[in-house]
């Protein structure tokens, strides 16, 4: 059967979306992501999806819920990479991924989410 | 005129032919020479609606079709399946309409991706989807 790999890194759980997925595996890595950020306890989620051609109301659905299970488990998702005709194509759709954040490359992401898990440190600093 | 070219028919019956049917679509629109905006909107439309012949009638086939018409260049679609039917078409190609667990963007989504769309449907009997997407369109 066949798997997405997983990677920690520091705080982050880091994913590559190498091949177009079937149902069952979009399913799998959801599960398994949600899995890993409870086991790791990981703060954020980098999904890169510069590989995918295609992302279709299904897969769209899967990335919402990944990013909404990882709130609520207290970790941000941001999905980076994606290629200009799949926005184009997914806003005529009428996905607009409302609720993920997103970023240009990898390393526009890890830094975003770095800001996002270091904000609540800082807000208390100016409390203090 | 429309002049079909080129004919294939594929079989969908599992999850795993979705795959597979995008990549022979993605083969066809490059024979083509489509650009890739227009190609990843066909695809995409071409998903949402093999994804329904599954969910909903549990197999079917697409027959791919590449026309011509005057100087223009084009990919038809021809979605067929034996299930249960739309009760209600027009209801069903409303934007969040979906009697499954889904978000219902499929069949209106679909139908905004390419430049011409028709559905048949009757209960009981089953459901044809038809799209067209120009090279230029």
């Amino acid at each position: 059967m066949d798997k997405i790999p997983i990677l920690r890194f520091g705080h982050f759980l880091l994913v590559t979306i190498q091949v177009d997925l079937y149902d069952r595996l979009a399913l799998n890595l959801e599960s398994d992501l949600i899995q890993m950020v409870s086991k790791t306890q990981a703060r954020g989620v980098l999904i890169d999806i510069s590989a995918l051609s295609i992302v279709d109301s299904f897969m769209g659905r899967i990335i919402g819920n990944i990013a909404g299970m990882s709130k609520i488990m207290d970790a941000q998702t941001v999905v980076v990479g994606m290629q200009p005709a799949v926005a184009i194509t997914l806003i005529e759709l009428g996905l607009e991924l409302k609720g993920v954040y997103t970023a240009l490359n990898v390393e526009k992401g890890m830094s975003l989410l770095q800001s996002k898990i270091s904000l609540p440190d800082e807000d208390l600093d100016n409390i203090e | 005129m429309i002049v079909v070219l080129n004919k294939e028919s594929i079989p969908i019956d599992k999850e795993q032919d979705v795959v597979l049917f995008r990549n022979r679509v993605k083969e066809y629109t490059i024979k083509i020479g489509m650009g890739v905006v227009n190609q990843t909107k066909l695809i995409t439309a071409a998903s949402e609606l093999v994804r329904n012949i599954l969910k909903y009638a549990g197999k079917g086939t697409v027959l791919i079709e590449i026309i011509s018409s005057g100087r223009q260049n084009g990919i038809r679609l021809v979605f067929s399946d034996k299930g249960p039917g739309i009760s209600d078409v027009p209801l069903a190609m409303k934007d969040g309409f979906s009697t499954g667990k889904s978000l219902g963007l499929g069949l209106p989504g679909a139908r905004r991706l390419v430049n011409e769309f028709d559905i048949k449907s009757t209960v009981g009997k089953g459901t044809t989807v038809t799209i067209l997407k120009w090279k230029n369109g």
